[in-house]
């Protein structure tokens, strides 16, 4: 990236707020229902209807913007937004203007290792518009079709500061947020459903200078990644256009993922007179202590908090714990494991963290697979974990094992039994294969007296081999050392 | 003529109640009624006969058998055009919805048919109620029965009409600015508009949702107070009705009014006053004087402003309120080869001249750059005009005044100067504006024989002081007790 | 305040309104007038004023996270008004991109 210019970015995150019903009517906001089926007078547009408030939503919302560090505004009003286009059916939004339930929040990001602190503006309640659709699997239509069943489900807008100074930074903002949502389970943050979206604002100006440059609206990105591709490539869109004399014009820009593109989107003069005003059918919401101290009460540990508590408590790195806690999903997965092997041995939680980092996480990784999705259920990873502790297995043993419960989803011990895996500590019997083995190798034990000590490395290999790698590798050092020196 | 249709609602639901009468006989005395004379005046835009005689049949079968019966059960009831009952077309007197079938009922319509009332047919009214005249129907001009040549005022015109023919004893109406007490005074009947929040607006067409309220009308003030007890009352779908307990306002409505301290607001007998009607309001008063009452002077200093905010922030919020009616999901479309033309047409000839002067204006009321100087300087007038009318109930319990300056005017004499059609409004909308009860009662004639209206305003919730002053008004005249002659 | 024809155009654009030329002409006209006799409202002081933006002076109206079902006739009533309709969705002419 050019160093003569710094970026300057902010976003605008609209995360569908997890209520049943949508924000002011009684409607379902089930994402997998049938066209058209969670509709009512109200979401329609119908003459005459009024919206009634989801307190849910707001509560929701609040607990957000509590988790968010925001102060929360003990008055709120709605505002009609007004815009015509056929998903908006009274062609105009329920949002907030003046008076949003909350502003002046932040969240810690961390990029490179270095922690930054970015600023949130406000958040504010909304309805999300329907769906159009323009064409049926490849066939393009001539006509678009509106399905309602989103219009009116609760979306929470929530909008940074221009504090970020890279794609980068964008990028590790999503993701913290999307975090820390999941942690505190106000939104799906589900992307492919549309259930977390953002927008981006994005301008450059030569570094040193002040003032910001004229930014571009960016939209349509549909993956964290894909946010910060195309900020990448919008950096490098507006230096070309400064670099050679041009001019940025204030607009509103589509990424378009398939060509790697951000394209301008003609935008007509006046398409921004929104012509806010207070909604006259919604009366103002005034939110108490009562109100706030209920919600604060029942805030879960939110991640940075989780993670001092998992180096503390389980001895983990820093790194490991920021691994473990950059998804909800992912410590919740780490503490039921640590929980099921503490209850057969002690000491497992940092072996478990190694297992999962390294093993699991790659494992997933390679099948496309989130940790939701693991074929290894969090329960077994600790079972594995433990019979390594308590030596019924071997580290190499345990491998295998695992391989096995990847791919069948079966608990270790039914792995082991079915595969007779089950370490061999039986002192006897190791003494005799042990003695086999010295039996069979005359010239390696010759040597070994010689005083070639590394020679019994050769005759351990032996033991294992002829017990299948189920022999206790302690115990085999041992007794072997023992028979050589009679 | 048939008896039945002189007949106050109230007798009728004596005289069904009590079998002296069927609800069949009844209703189809009105319906023969209006066939008779609705040609002459054409105050309905649907005579629904058949739904009519099918429910009357259902009231009288429940009389019969001796089920529970409500307050108003087998007595028939016109309802205004714009609002909703299931099943029934309701077209707002727009083109946009001349074919607008309702997919669900209104609050005050399930309330009616749970009071056991049946659905004689629905009324004329200006377009989307934006109008004093109901020359602004799309459909036809509603005549005034005691002169046809003169308006029955509006936008309640129809129901005003329809009671005031006797071809119903019982209407509902909406009033905006005036909507219900105008044309109730124009047809010498009675009219009450509610206090804001006293009834649920749900399923009501919205027209500017701060101000709209839905009220009863009728010939005697004791029909008016039978019909509101039935609808009045908290509604959980609509967040701006209010949770205040509904009286029985029958069982202090014929409660003395001695002592009771009546205010006169200078601002309002001003110069260009009709002198027919000052004449009538001076004998009122003086009839108020007998009656015991103590007459006060006051002021409500901030009267002359009343029209200019009125106009700035009803047709602020129906510029929102109406942009739904789009033809994308119902209603006249006017078909076009690009969504864009097509939203134009459809609007440009689905709404009458008036609804777009009023889009017009408050959407210029609200474009960039114009919101602190209309809408917002416009809020706070009105703000004033409350606190005018809080500071005149600190010494008066009723405010008495003139519900028009004048008498019912010609059809066609003031359709080209829109200016000089909201002014006919100066009386009633303070009382919109500072969400007040307001009710008009027949006081007289003028010398053209056009009936005149005097208008009382009570403090919020206070209907019941204003039903039994117009009560005791009504009990010491006989105007509501004479008929046009159509 | 003078509102021009220009205004007038914008504003149509705005709330998707067509107006012939003509009705352009008079409704600006009908517009100045009113605009004008609105003016008075700039006399009144209001700096200390608050605002009055809804008409009941209640707040905290809200209802619980319930859902309820339309009835199929309901939906079928919300489609029969459809001007047109293509299996379970509403027809509307091809959105662009670029209009908003």
């Amino acid at each position: 990236m050019n160093n003569k210019y710094e970026v300057v970015i902010g976003l605008e995150v609209h995360s569908q707020i997890k209520t049943e019903t949508k924000v002011f009517c009684n409607c379902s906001t089930d994402f997998h229902s049938q066209p058209n089926t969670n509709i009512c007078p109200v979401c329609t547009g119908q003459p005459g209807v009024l919206p009634v408030l989801n307190k849910k939503a707001v509560e929701l919302l609040v607990k957000t913007a509590i988790a968010l560090d925001c102060n929360i505004n003990k008055k709120s009003v709605f505002a009609r937004k007004q815009y015509f286009y056929p998903d908006l059916p009274k062609n105009y939004q329920i949002s907030q203007y003046e008076l949003p339930f909350a502003e002046h929040g932040n969240l810690n990001i961390s990029v490179d290792d270095q922690i930054k602190n970015i600023g949130i503006t406000r958040i504010h309640l909304e309805e999300d518009a329907g769906k159009l659709l323009h064409d049926i699997g490849a066939r393009q239509l001539d006509c678009s079709l509106a399905d309602y069943n989103r219009t009116g489900i609760p979306l929470m807008e929530i909008v940074s500061e221009p504090d970020m100074r890279s794609p980068q930074e964008a990028a590790a903002y999503l993701t913290a947020l999307k975090n820390l949502i999941e942690y505190i389970e106000t939104s799906d943050c589900n992307m492919e459903e549309g259930k977390f979206r953002c927008d981006a604002n994005i301008s450059i100006r030569p570094v040193g200078q002040k003032e910001f440059g004229t930014k571009a609206e960016l939209k349509n990105m549909n993956t964290i990644s894909g946010v910060e591709e195309a900020l990448t490539y919008e950096v490098q869109r507006q230096i070309e256009v400064v670099e050679n004399g041009g001019k940025i014009i204030q607009e509103t820009r589509t990424w378009d993922p398939d060509e790697k593109i951000t394209k301008s989107m003609r935008s007509k003069e006046n398409a921004h007179d929104y012509r806010y005003f207070p909604d006259p059918d919604l009366v103002p919401v005034n939110l108490d202590d009562n109100f706030i101290n209920d919600i604060k009460a029942n805030i879960p540990e939110l991640p940075e908090k989780r993670k001092q508590r998992l180096i503390q408590e389980y001895g983990l790195t820093e790194y490991d714990a920021n691994v473990i806690i950059s998804d909800k999903a992912l410590v919740n997965y780490y503490e039921t494991a640590v929980n099921s092997a503490s209850k057969e041995t002690e000491n497992t939680a940092k072996p478990i963290a190694n297992w999962l980092t390294t093993e699991l996480l790659g494992k997933l990784n390679n099948a496309k697979l989130t940790i939701k999705e693991s074929p290894v259920k969090a329960e077994y990873l600790g079972q594995l974990v433990a019979l390594i502790s308590k030596d019924t297995i071997s580290g190499k043993i345990a491998k295998i094992v695992f391989e096995e419960m990847f791919n069948t989803n079966k608990d270790p011990q039914t792995i082991i039994k079915e595969k007779g895996l089950v370490q061999i500590s039986d002192e006897n019997e190791i003494i005799k294969i042990c003695q086999e083995a010295i039996d069979e190798s005359p010239k390696i034990v010759a040597e070994y007296k010689g005083g070639k000590e590394r020679a019994v490395v050769a005759i351990v290999g032996l033991v294992m081999k002829k017990s299948r790698g189920k022999a206790n590798p302690q115990m085999v050092n041992k007794i072997l050392i023992d028979l050589l020196k009679k | 003529m048939n008896e039945i249709i002189k007949m106050s609602a109230t007798t009728l639901a004596e005289k069904i109640k009590n079998k002296d009468l069927t609800s069949v006989e009844v209703t189809q005395a009105f319906i023969n009624r209006a066939k008779e004379v609705d040609p002459k005046i054409k105050a309905y835009i649907s005579i629904t006969e058949e739904y009519a005689l099918k429910q009357a049949k259902e009231s009288d079968k429940k009389i019969a058998s001796g089920k529970e019966i409500g307050q108003l059960e087998g007595v028939p009831i016109a309802i205004k055009d714009n609002i909703l009952i299931e099943n029934i077309k309701m077209t707002a007197s727009s083109k946009i919805l001349e074919n607008y079938v309702a997919p669900y009922d209104a609050t005050v319509i399930e309330k009616l048919k749970s009071s056991g009332a049946v659905f004689i047919g629905k009324t004329n009214l200006d377009e989307f109620a934006m109008g004093s005249s109901t020359e602004n129907s799309a459909f036809f001009t509603t005549r005034n029965p005691w002169n046809t040549e003169h308006i029955p005022g509006g936008s309640s015109g129809g129901s005003a009409s329809a009671v005031s023919a006797m071809t119903a004893p019982l209407a509902l109406g909406t009033d905006t600015g005036g909507s219900i007490r105008q044309p109730a005074s124009c047809c010498g009947i009675v009219g009450v508009k509610p206090t804001y929040g006293r009834v649920s607006r749900f399923g009501a067409v919205a027209f500017a949702s701060s101000l709209d309220q839905i009220g009863p009308m009728s010939k005697t003030v004791e029909d008016s107070a039978l019909l509101l007890n039935v609808i009045a009352g908290y509604d959980k779908k609509d967040s701006t009705s209010i949770d205040v307990a509904v009286p029985n306002y029958l069982d202090t409505i014929k409660q003395d009014i001695k002592g009771l301290k009546i205010g006169l607001p200078k601002e309002y007998f001003i110069d260009g006053l009709d002198s027919d009607v000052k004449k009538s309001i001076n004998e009122a008063i003086e009839i108020y004087k007998k009656l015991g009452a103590e007459i006060i002077e006051i002021s409500l200093p901030h009267t002359d402003y009343a029209v200019a905010i009125y106009y700035i922030i009803c047709c602020s919020e129906a510029s929102a309120n109406l942009a739904r009616y789009d033809g994308v999901r119902y209603g006249f479309r006017a078909e076009c080869d690009n969504l864009l033309d097509e939203y134009q047409k459809s609007r440009g000839q689905g709404f009458g001249p008036e609804v777009k002067r009023r889009i017009m204006l408050g959407t210029y009321a609200l474009s960039a750059g114009y919101y602190d100087a209309y809408y917002g300087k416009a809020q706070k007038v009105r703000t004033l005009i409350k606190q005018d009318f809080e500071n005149a109930f600190k010494t008066v319990d009723l405010i008495l005044t003139p519900s028009s300056p004048t008498p019912a005017f010609k059809i066609g004499e003031k359709s080209s100067d829109p200016l000089q059609m909201y002014l006919s409004d100066i009386f009633t909308i303070s009382c919109n504006l500072a969400a007040i009860p307001g009710m008009s009662i027949p006081c007289g004639f003028s010398q053209k024989g056009i009936p005149i209206g005097m208008q009382l305003l009570a403090k919020n919730f206070d209907e019941q002081t204003m039903f039994k002053s117009a009560y005791s008004y009504q009990q010491s005249t006989n105007w509501h007790k004479q008929f046009p002659n159509i | 305040m003078e509102i021009s024809k220009k205004d007038v155009d914008y504003v149509a654009s705005l709330a998707r309104l067509e107006f012939s030329e003509k009705d352009k002409e008079s409704l600006t006209q009908q517009l100045d007038s009113i605009l004008d006799y609105i003016e008075k409202i700039k006399e009144v002081d209001t700096s200390k004023i608050a605002p009055t933006s809804h008409g009941a002076t209640g707040q905290n109206v809200w209802r619980e996270d319930t859902v309820v079902k339309s009835s199929q006739s309901t939906i079928d009533a919300l489609f029969k008004n459809a001007p047109d309709k293509e299996g379970d969705f509403f027809k509307v002419k091809k959105v662009m991109d670029t209009e908003e």
